[in-house]
């Protein structure tokens, strides 16, 4: 099973899409480690500094339907490679959603109302998530700021995260 | 109580059910190309697991760069070939035989009504225009596909559209599916299925349908689909003929799939296409949706005409009507991309090639290139490119370059034009 929680990266926009994630001039890339400099390349985000936003970040949260557009599973696998496990969201696009857990990562939905709440209190700051799946909380933690939040990981999910992927559940039960 | 198509085909291919909401179907069919495959392809031989469940199941084709651009591009399709001999995949179709995949797979008569499909390319929603679910997905989700013949997904939910009246001149399936996803948004189906029906869709042909089920990712749904009818069977019948004694008794029996009148909708959207008109995006997003009146005048740099959305005959007929005895304007680039042989084929010889080559259209070979920024037609930043593709997401045609999504009568017209206009200016042609 991987790892989960650390430091949050804030990406205060709705349908951020995968070509926005991963351009798609860098699926010619054979492995994933190449695609690391590349992450959020082309996001439109005003204040987005890729350079020095994304370095030692561990957890995302953003807004709804994250993950729109194509398929490409290069999306999860560039947050990947870049130590990103988790994405917590109010929704994400279908195919996003399970690339995440296919590869046994995170993509947690919370209320939008959390989410707000995540955005007002701790965005501009240094905020650190510890995610526990086994007890499905995560505590919260920015400067004068303090928060536990409770989540729910349950059937496929839960399995797959636990297997650690689709490829390894799905040989051993098919 | 009445079940969905979708239902239907689900229940028919259950293999498994090991959670509450997580159902597993045996797959029909699995589509490869070079760009998402080859990456699960080398994930299984590193497992030791370097099998296919059937290889007369798997349909692969090298679509997305072709021919290859550079090195990288070259190893992706030598690795897929490499891998379609080891495991005699037939149904394999290299450059000269290859076309975008979501126009030559339907071609060669590979989706049939009630299969279930994946693939690892988002707009596999499109073969859900045949009565099958067939949806998108992952390396993951296609590398176990490849090993095993099966796939999980969330029970089926479908949104229903009802599209009646009659299509105005000038106004395409592209036209309504752009207008149905302003609607409803790029988050207004998701995961969801979205089934369309009514006297529109009875009386839309096959490519039409393609067009109109293709799009369904753009509002978040895993499948488009249209429930099988007479104007199916008529595509499939070359394929199918030695299974039925008629098309009548074809007819019927994939009649049985179809969506019960009694089925349960989640939510259904009625809409009357009369008053229609031509639509277009603007912006980043593809639920950016105007008229394309209220757009016109806009310079654009580059047209291009093609890609599994809008690159079928029927596509190519509708833009050479708009472009016959007309040059396009010296400030664009025009650009079509046939989807398939067989359609450059018959394009060239209905004399449609003609008309696109003394209009001063360039004419590549099938491929995808250019919809998402690989090849044949990137775009310089700042650039606008009108394209009858299907994603105008920010960079999606090169970076930092804008994409107009519309109708190939609209596209057409505006090559001529140097700007957005309306193809109805140029009805009837000089």
């Amino acid at each position: 099973m991987k790892t989960f929680g650390g430091k949050v990266l804030f990406l205060d926009r709705a349908d951020i899409n995968t070509d926005e994630i991963i351009p798609a001039k860098y699926l010619t890339e054979i492995t994933k480690e190449a695609m690391k400099p590349n992450l959020l390349e082309d996001l439109k985000l005003a204040g987005f500094d890729r350079q020095r936003d994304i370095a030692g970040k561990r957890v995302v949260v953003t807004r709804e339907n994250f993950g729109c557009g194509s398929s490409r599973e290069h999306a999860p696998w560039a947050f990947e490679v870049n130590d990103i496990t988790a994405v917590i969201a109010p929704s994400f696009a279908r195919i996003f959603r399970q690339n995440m857990y296919n590869c046994g990562m995170l993509a947690l939905e919370l209320p939008a109302a959390t989410i707000d709440h995540l955005f007002a209190a701790c965005a501009g700051k240094e905020t650190t998530m510890a995610i526990d799946v086994g007890t499905g909380v995560i505590q919260v933690e920015a400067a004068g700021f303090s928060d536990t939040i409770a989540f729910s990981l349950q059937g496929f999910d839960a399995a797959l995260v636990q297997a650690g992927g689709w490829v390894e559940y799905a040989d051993s039960h098919y | 109580m009445g079940k969905t198509i979708a239902e239907k085909i689900f229940d028919s291919h259950q293999v498994d059910e090991p959670f509450s909401g997580t159902r597993v179907i045996r797959l029909d069919a699995v589509f490869c190309h070079e760009i998402t495959t080859p990456t699960a392809i080398t994930d299984l031989m590193a497992r030791g697991k370097d099998r296919v469940f059937d290889p007369s199941k798997i349909k692969a084709v090298i679509d997305h760069v072709s021919p290859a651009k550079d090195s990288k591009t070259a190893e992706q399709g030598k690795v897929l070939r490499d891998w379609a001999r080891r495991h005699g995949i037939k149904d394999f179709f290299d450059i000269g035989r290859n076309g975008v995949c979501h126009a030559i797979f339907p071609e060669k008569g590979f989706v049939r009504p009630g299969y279930t499909i994946i693939m690892g390319d988002s707009h596999t929603c499109t073969h859900g225009a045949f009565g099958a679910f067939a949806a998108g997905v992952g390396t993951t989700d296609l590398e176990v596909g490849i090993l095993k013949g099966v796939c999980a997904f969330k029970p089926p939910k479908t949104m229903k559209f009802v599209l009646s009246g009659k299509l105005p001149d000038g106004v395409y399936a592209k036209d309504v599916i752009l207008f149905i996803i302003g609607n409803i948004g790029v988050n207004g189906a998701t995961n969801m299925i979205m089934e369309f029906t009514g006297p529109v869709i009875d009386a839309m042909g096959m490519d039409s349908r393609m067009t109109l089920c293709n799009m369904a990712i753009e509002a978040g749904a895993t499948c488009g689909i249209c429930n099988p009818d007479m104007i199916t069977v008529d595509y499939l019948w070359p394929f199918i003929r030695d299974e039925f004694a008629s098309k009548q008794e074809a007819c019927a029996a994939y009649g049985a799939v179809a969506s019960d009148a009694e089925a349960q909708y989640e939510k259904i959207h009625e809409f009357d296409v009369s008053g229609l008109e031509p639509m277009m995006t603007f912006d980043y997003r593809p639920d950016n949706v105007k008229p394309v009146r209220e757009l016109a005048g806009a310079p654009v740099d580059q047209v291009y005409i093609g890609s599994c959305t809008n690159g079928r005959l029927e596509d190519l007929r509708i833009a050479a009507t708009v472009l016959k005895g007309h040059k396009i304007h010296d400030s664009v680039r025009g650009i079509l991309s046939p989807a398939t042989p067989l359609i450059y084929r018959q394009a060239h010889d209905e004399g449609l090639i003609k008309i696109f080559m003394d209009a001063g259209f360039c004419v590549t070979n099938p491929t995808c290139g250019a919809c998402l920024g690989m090849s044949n037609g990137v775009l310089a930043p700042g650039e606008v490119c009108a394209s009858t593709t299907n994603r105008n997401f920010y960079g999606r045609m090169g970076k930092g370059g804008m994409v107009h999504l519309m109708s190939p009568a609209t596209a057409a017209a505006t090559a001529v034009a140097g700007s957005i206009i309306n193809s109805a200016l140029y009805k009837g042609g000089k």
